[in-house]
């Protein structure tokens, strides 16, 4: 496994340091970044279910660490700090997840409901 | 042996793997499989950081995703009523405004990837981006890097104080009642005889 996987990297990396792809690009990788956060801005405004509408910002943040990772690798010249962006991206992942979860409990106790609609009564 | 085509066809493998997956989410039944479309969304975007030669984010990508949406599905058993998704189930609200947003997010970001000049500096051919990375974090942003620990750290505090039991003003759970099953409705599964009390109920003992 272990073997496998430093394989492929090596392989990868010769390739990138080659520049043969024609099709993984930086516009590319930035297209499916654009595709992951505007799917996951989707899922954010239109789920009914809390959980279901994190996954659709969980979806949005995938997107922005693929881009943060493309431009380190691809425009940035391996400046570590775009390694250290997407680490402090994910860390705000494992927050909004942490919270998240922790205001469905709170919003259970208190309505019995998982659904956005329950909390209208906040629009007051 | 040219390896870019290789590397090619994985990424567009992968690139269709995370977006159609990302788009299952939220076009299935099942809440449990919803989470682990994400996870797999998740995986495809964690090998292309390999491709890419971010040999730490993408392996930390398999292993922090595998254990959040674990966490997930296991809160879609607890709280939802059709984790399994035997019931078809269609749960959205504003759906055209969101689809437009969706699109709109696209577009405009994909036009910005599109038109923009980026400079074009790959890696260097000595970079040894695991070393670079914990350098970086120990070394001259070592303050951020330990801002997110403290960050992290009142997070568990919020966390523990807001889905505690024991509320700020008494239980977490006093008084509360099941929504209607028609909006403005009477509490659902609520037997009649309560319906007298009005705001009385906290004369009711909770456990």
């Amino acid at each position: 496994m272990v073997a496998m996987s430093t394989t492929i990297i090596t392989i990868t990396r010769q390739a990138l340091l080659a520049r043969k792809e024609v099709w993984m690009t930086l516009v590319t990788l930035l297209l499916l970044a654009a595709a992951l956060i505007g799917i996951g801005l989707y899922g954010a405004l239109s789920q009914q279910s809390f959980v279901m509408l994190m996954m659709g910002l969980e979806l949005m943040l995938n997107g922005v660490m693929l881009a943060a990772v493309a431009f380190w690798a691809l425009s940035g010249a391996g400046a570590p700090e775009g390694q250290l962006l997407t680490i402090i991206v994910m860390a705000v992942m494992a927050i909004e997840m942490a919270m998240g979860f922790a205001l469905v409990v709170a919003v259970y106790r208190g309505k019995q409901a998982d659904m956005t609609e329950a909390l209208s009564e906040l629009k007051q | 042996m040219n390896h870019g085509i290789l590397v090619d066809i994985a990424f567009l493998l992968l690139a269709v793997l995370a977006v159609v997956s990302g788009w299952r989410v939220f076009r299935t039944d099942s809440m449990v499989r919803a989470s682990f479309f994400l996870l797999l969304s998740f995986i495809a975007v964690g090998a292309i950081m390999l491709l890419l030669a971010a040999e730490y984010l993408g392996v930390a990508m398999f292993f922090m995703m595998g254990v959040e949406m674990m966490v997930m599905a296991l809160f879609m058993v607890m709280f939802m009523m059709n984790p399994a998704g035997l019931n078809p189930m269609v749960m959205v609200h504003q759906h055209r405004i969101s689809m437009g947003a969706g699109v709109t997010a696209f577009l405009v970001l994909g036009l910005m990837a599109l038109l923009t000049r980026f400079p074009n500096r790959p890696l260097p051919a000595g970079l040894e981006p695991v070393a670079s990375l914990g350098h970086e974090m120990l070394g001259g942003s070592m303050l951020i890097f330990e801002s997110a620990a403290v960050v992290l750290l009142a997070t568990m505090i919020g966390v523990v104080v807001l889905s505690s039991h024991r509320g700020r003003y008494g239980a977490a759970n006093e008084g509360s009642l099941p929504p209607g099953l028609a909006p403005g409705g009477d509490p659902a599964g609520k037997p009649k005889e309560d319906q007298d009390g009005g705001h009385e109920h906290h004369h009711h003992h909770h456990h």
